[in-house]
């Protein structure tokens, strides 16, 4: 298996060659059997930013453990003798990574690069990534999940909440996509 | 039993991890595949320039959704102990619109930010860090308005509960609108950026007629009913009725109605008449059928783990269709008032005259006027009475949907 396009050899002046990508429908149709397996085995949907919350709560409990211990929402996720790391959703993030890795390597899609839209400096993308960033974050744990676990599980089961997530999900981002036209087109 | 599995108690917690690792790299690789560590891509849908994302989603949720539901209507998997996230209307509205607002100035979401840093890709990474500094900001402000935060709430609500529509139905509905967006994205597609739908895999008529199929199939079946439930744990709970494990002796249930550390519920399920001639002071009145039981069900999930719930009838027939009807449901902490109400009254009614015996649940007493509650055996003095008896309620702990999802 050719894996070129790793970091260091894109310096060397490889040229990245990656994979395309398959077809939609089918990528969507095994995801969809991943999450039925997730609910069937574990009795729970998929989930991501769930595993970032739990790491900063533990990371934030290093630095100031009396402050999460006082804060009504952060005790819930590291007060007192609470493991954050141990949690399930934790071992789920910490797939996605690895899943996400592997199958770059098999797509040779696995070197550094900005993605970005053609008419802005890699500067400006990664500014936007982290206001962007923000934005998400803050919205997600706002709305109890992501695009994940709102829109994806919740939805595939029925939620009534989960499903107004997705009308506010897209709402927002036609809301917001001719500000940022700029970002992401010529 | 149907899935769920318990996990921890068959793996351990180092198993459980494993198999969460496993579940989340097959998430992390779907999401690779889909190209949706890219945030162009992702972009690229709001400019009507890709549509792989919106493919990707809804084929993802209709083709989980049939398969969790087929699941469920043939008895493999039950769906009531699985996570539905809960609803809280308007934090999740706005929630999400914030997170829709960010997820275009970003280009992605928590889930293919990881994925796109796994390959590497810069901006990506730095979109990871935002998340967290968000989720750093949350925390932070969120107990500034948490009132609002925890408001609009409605619990486990599911689009069949509230459209009050069998499940099959909406199952059915959501592909075929699925499937109706699917042809409108094509369309839009060839109009803008003149992509040929014929250039597309013919393999995909043969998955959506597969999945329509399926989402038949699950309206066929229907979801489990309260026979279904009952069949599930009729092995256990039938052994526990004919051994006479949950009759519970009359000076047992007056013990509980003065004990204060017990949130007992007494649910009288006999006809309104007799419950208007005499009843237990508190007793709630069910008409006696299943089906008044099973709308009274909701009422009954969600109490404190100190609940008990006494069913009773004139004698036991009734209050044992009750009770076969709340355990099929799991409300587990429920029991059957012995020998009925015509028991009760033989030993706490001073006043009432009894009537001859003729058919089963027939009231063997007969009062001066319906009493209701107003009767001194509808709320005995438990000093005056010395009653032998073997307890038998036990409280437990109903397995419930851990909790799932980003939760």
């Amino acid at each position: 298996m050719e894996i070129k396009p790793i970091g260091p050899s894109v310096r060397k002046g490889t040229a990245p060659n990656p994979r395309s990508f398959p077809n939609p429908y089918a990528v969507g149709m095994a995801l969809g059997v991943v999450l039925f397996l997730a609910v069937f085995i574990t009795g729970g949907g998929l989930g991501a930013s769930g595993a970032l919350q739990n790491v900063w709560a533990w990371f934030e409990r290093l630095i100031a453990p009396y402050h999460v211990d006082t804060n009504i929402y952060l005790v819930k996720y590291a007060g007192g003798e609470a493991s954050p790391l141990s949690e399930t959703i934790v071992a789920l993030g910490i797939g996605v990574v690895i899943g996400g890795f592997i199958s770059g390597l098999f797509g040779r899609r696995v070197y550094t690069e900005i993605v970005k839209g053609p008419a802005i400096s890699p500067k400006t993308r990664l500014l936007f990534a982290v206001i962007g960033g923000i934005l998400v974050g803050y919205g997600a744990r706002f709305a109890r999940g992501c695009t994940s676990s709102q829109g994806l599980s919740g939805s595939a089961l029925l939620s009534v909440g989960s499903w107004a997530f997705m009308m506010a999900f897209f709402a927002g981002a036609f809301a917001v996509s001719p500000f940022v036209k700029k970002l992401w087109n010529d | 039993m149907p899935a769920p599995f318990d996990l921890t108690g068959t793996l351990g917690t180092t198993g459980t991890y494993l198999v969460y690792i496993l579940i989340g790299a097959g998430f992390g690789a779907a999401l690779e595949q889909a190209g949706f560590g890219r945030s162009t891509k992702l972009a690229a849908q709001f400019y009507f320039k890709d549509f792989a994302m919106f493919k990707v989603m809804f084929s993802a949720v209709i083709t989980a959704m049939v398969l969790v539901f087929g699941a469920s209507a043939i008895g493999l998997l039950d769906y009531r102990l699985v996570y539905v996230n809960e609803t809280h209307l308007w934090p999740t509205i706005i929630g999400g619109f914030i997170l829709g607002v960010g997820f275009l100035v970003g280009g992605l979401c928590p889930g293919t930010s990881l994925v796109g840093a796994s390959t590497l890709k810069i901006d990506a990474m730095f979109f990871v860090g935002g998340v967290t500094i968000g989720i750093f900001v949350f925390g932070e402000t969120v107990p500034l308005y948490m009132d609002f935060w925890n408001e609009s709430y409605y619990g486990r609500l599911t689009l069949p509960d509230w459209l009050g529509i069998p499940t099959g139905v909406v199952v059915l509905m959501i592909v075929l609108v699925a499937l109706f967006l699917f042809w409108g994205a094509e369309r839009i597609d060839h109009k803008v950026n003149g992509a040929d739908p014929k250039e597309a895999p013919r393999l995909r008529y043969a998955a959506a007629g597969g999945i329509v199929l399926l989402a038949l199939v699950v309206l066929a079946i229907g979801q489990p009913g309260t026979d279904d439930y009952w069949d599930v744990i009729a092995a256990d709970q039938q052994a526990r009725l004919d051994d006479r494990q949950v009759q519970i002796h009359p000076g047992e249930l007056l013990e509980l109605m003065d004990n204060n550390r017990i949130n007992l519920i007494m649910l009288d399920v006999r006809p309104e008449r007799d419950f208007n001639e005499f009843h237990l002071r508190a007793a709630r009145h069910v008409p006696p059928t299943r089906a008044d039981v099973e709308a009274i069900i909701p009422d009954l999930e969600h109490l404190d783990p100190n609940t008990v719930i006494v069913a009773m009838s004139n004698d036991e027939n009734l209050a044992t269709m009750a009770w076969k009807t709340l355990m099929a449901n799991r409300i587990i902490n429920s029991y059957i008032l012995e020998g009925g109400v015509n028991e009760w009254i033989s030993i706490f009614g001073e006043d009432a005259q009894p009537r001859p015996v003729k058919y089963p649940e027939q009231p063997n007493f007969v009062f001066a006027a319906a009493l209701g509650d107003r009767c001194v055996a509808s709320d005995p003095d438990a000093d005056a009475f010395q009653l032998e008896f073997v307890p038998k309620v036990e409280i437990k702990v109903a397995a419930g949907p851990a909790g799932g999802g980003c939760g």
